[in-house]
């Protein structure tokens, strides 16, 4: 094996571990603050990059088409959560998996409707289509870079947010004990609104980023859904700096099983969440 | 505690049974199938109910051991003679009690929503296993040529290929298994797994190893999960990777909340009703353009089953019975 072939896929690992994360910390801090365990997040992620498609085609420019796609999806994110999400805020998770099972197929027929069945490709960005030359005949693409650094700079973002400012103090204060957070005047509604609308703004803002590097193809939602899962359930349910660590161990993990396992490479991640649950059951930073 | 259901209940089931067993004598042949797979359907969804409306654990993969079993009984099955059920049914059930022994070892370690993310997480595990591998036709799914029987020596006492006979197995098998599952529920087994669903920590505390009670119930849901997989593939003799998906398990959770949790009749009801508004959904007659997308139909329908109907049909029918011991 190749040292800069294994740099290459290193990279690629980290910049999918990444991408993970966008998608599970939205999902984890749905969970961890609002008790919400949301199965239509992957379909959110879908639709980012269904939008990232339909926009750049209609702009040429795919960071317009991301700058356009942003409020869509705060928009749909807010509409859902007060349609739907409102009410599983009181009910067992049975109930919530079953209302956002029930929202996947509404989702996925509409995507049917509004777009096709066929895959579709988004072209890179003229400004980001090279690659740095690592030799003669390898090299590693610009656009992979910038992916990741963006979506460091969303979770550098996400912690601020959460850790320094005002809104994180409520939001962290909501998670520990809701009531206590009304009766001191917090519209805790308002409040669970925003968080929903920031987490499905972050998965589709990670279809919207993937667009370029994969293929928009229907039951792209699923796959990454199950995935995030896996994450989540890795790092610990509700904590986001599991989910950052448990996406960084996946996404390596997956590269490097197609390199080591190439017979078996989609049983790898999972082997490797058996194996953290035989150690911890909840998780790397799970709360019990 | 789990008994029979109260007379009127009981009066009413014994009058669906009775039904089913007319439709054969229609004869029409999608209509034998239609109800032959509703009444599969409906053992899977037992099988699930005793797991989460008896045992209190929510598998979000249970589909994993319908599909599994069926992909057993392809991998068993020759294109040139029938497998005989004496040996091929205990083959394929053994197999995924063996399977569901493991998955079952590690998520019973985990408690609420890591147990729902985890069976959806080792279902998907096998869901790709057989999606990417060449073993059985990958993503295309595979045949099962020659459909199994049942025979003894050289005397064929039952052939699954005739629709009459698997459906008239299909359907004592959903009445012998009801009454099994009864008799487990009413064993001190039963009683201790309903225990550790209203609580644990008390279970633990009189002394029950509720790991091992929760582990053996998840391997009878499994096995009868499988018993029910292995029918559904003799209905069309076709196996594919989406019978072990998610969507799969989904739809069975959909049955289970539908019928009724915790009243074990209640989804097998649910699967009936499920598939019947799923024809209703397909209709071009009935619902116009919608047909084409009849997903959407069903998304809202379920939606509104969680939103509206919390006790299912089986508490509705129960409280209409005046029978108000199972409600939650």
């Amino acid at each position: 094996m190749d040292w800069l072939l294994l740099l290459i896929q290193t990279l690629n690992g980290i910049q999918y571990g990444l991408l993970l994360f966008l998608i599970a910390s939205g999902l984890t801090l749905v969970f961890g603050i609002m008790g919400v365990i949301n199965l239509a997040h992957g379909s959110f992620y879908m639709i980012g990059a269904y939008l990232a498609y339909s926009f750049t085609e209609l702009t040429g420019s795919l960071p317009l088409a991301i700058l356009l796609g942003i409020p869509v999806t705060l928009v749909l994110g807010f509409v859902v959560e007060r349609l739907f999400i409102t009410h599983l805020y009181h009910r067992n998770h049975l109930q919530q998996v079953l209302l956002t099972f029930g929202l996947i197929l509404i989702f996925n027929e509409l995507q049917l409707i509004i777009w096709d069945g066929d895959p579709h490709g988004v072209p890179v960005p003229e400004m980001l289509s090279g690659s740095i030359p690592l030799s003669d005949t390898l090299s590693y693409p610009v656009y992979r870079i910038f992916l990741s650094l963006v979506c460091l700079f969303f979770a550098g973002t996400l912690a601020l947010i959460i850790q320094r400012t005002r809104i994180g103090m409520r939001i962290r204060a909501g998670a520990s004990n809701r009531d206590m957070v009304e009766s001191l005047g917090i519209n805790i509604r308002i409040l669970y609104a925003i968080v929903f609308s920031v987490g499905v703004t972050l998965a589709g803002v990670a279809g919207m980023l993937a667009a370029p590097v994969e293929t928009v193809y229907p039951g792209m939602g699923e796959q990454i859904l199950i995935i995030s899962f896996v994450v989540v359930v890795i790092g610990g349910i509700g904590s986001v700096k599991g989910a950052f660590l448990g996406a960084l161990a996946i996404g390596i993990a997956d590269v490097y099983g197609q390199i080591f396992l190439p017979g078996a490479s989609s049983v790898v991640v999972y082997a490797l969440m058996a194996a953290v649950l035989l150690w911890r059951p909840s998780g790397l930073f799970g709360r019990g | 505690m789990t008994g029979l259901p109260s007379r009127p209940i009981f009066i009413l089931l014994i009058a669906v049974i009775a039904a089913l067993v007319l439709v054969p004598l229609g004869g029409d042949k999608y209509w034998i199938k239609l109800v032959t797979r509703m009444l599969v359907l409906g053992i899977f969804a037992m099988s699930l109910d005793f797991l989460v409306g008896y045992t209190g654990l929510v598998s979000f993969g249970h589909a994993a051991f319908f599909g599994l079993s069926g992909y057993f009984l392809h991998l068993i099955s020759s294109d040139e003679a029938a497998v005989n059920m004496l040996w091929a049914l205990p083959v394929c059930l053994g197999g995924t009690a063996l399977v569901a022994a493991v998955i079952g070892a590690l998520s019973v370690r985990t408690k609420g929503i890591y147990f729902i993310m985890v069976t959806l997480a080792f279902a998907q595990m096998l869901f790709y296993f057989f999606h990417d591998s060449d073993l059985a036709g990958g993503s295309d799914g595979a045949f099962i040529y020659i459909k199994p029987v049942l025979a003894i020596g050289q005397t064929v006492l039952l052939n699954l290929d005739n629709r009459y006979s698997l459906f008239f197995v299909t359907l004592a098998s959903l009445v012998a298994i009801y009454g099994l599952l009864v008799v487990v529920l009413r064993s001190p087994f039963g009683r201790v797994i309903q225990g550790i669903r209203v609580n644990e920590h008390r279970m633990l505390a009189l002394g029950f190893n509720t790991y091992v009670y929760k582990l053996v119930s998840f391997v009878i849901a499994g096995t009868i999960a499988g018993y029910a997989g292995f029918l559904f593939a003799s209905i069309d003799g076709f196996v594919s990777p989406e019978l072990l998906g998610w969507q799969e398990s989904g739809l069975a959770l959909v049955m289970v909340i539908l019928g009724g949790m915790g009243t074990l009749f209640g989804p097998a009801l649910g699967a009936i009703t499920l598939l019947g508004v799923e024809e209703i959904f397909r209709d071009k007659a009935l619902v116009g353009f919608m047909a084409e997308h009849w997903q959407i139909l069903m998304g809202g329908f379920v939606i509104a089953i969680v939103l509206f109907m919390k006790n299912g049909l089986g508490g509705v029918l129960l409280r209409i019975a005046g029978d108000r011991r199972r409600e939650r």
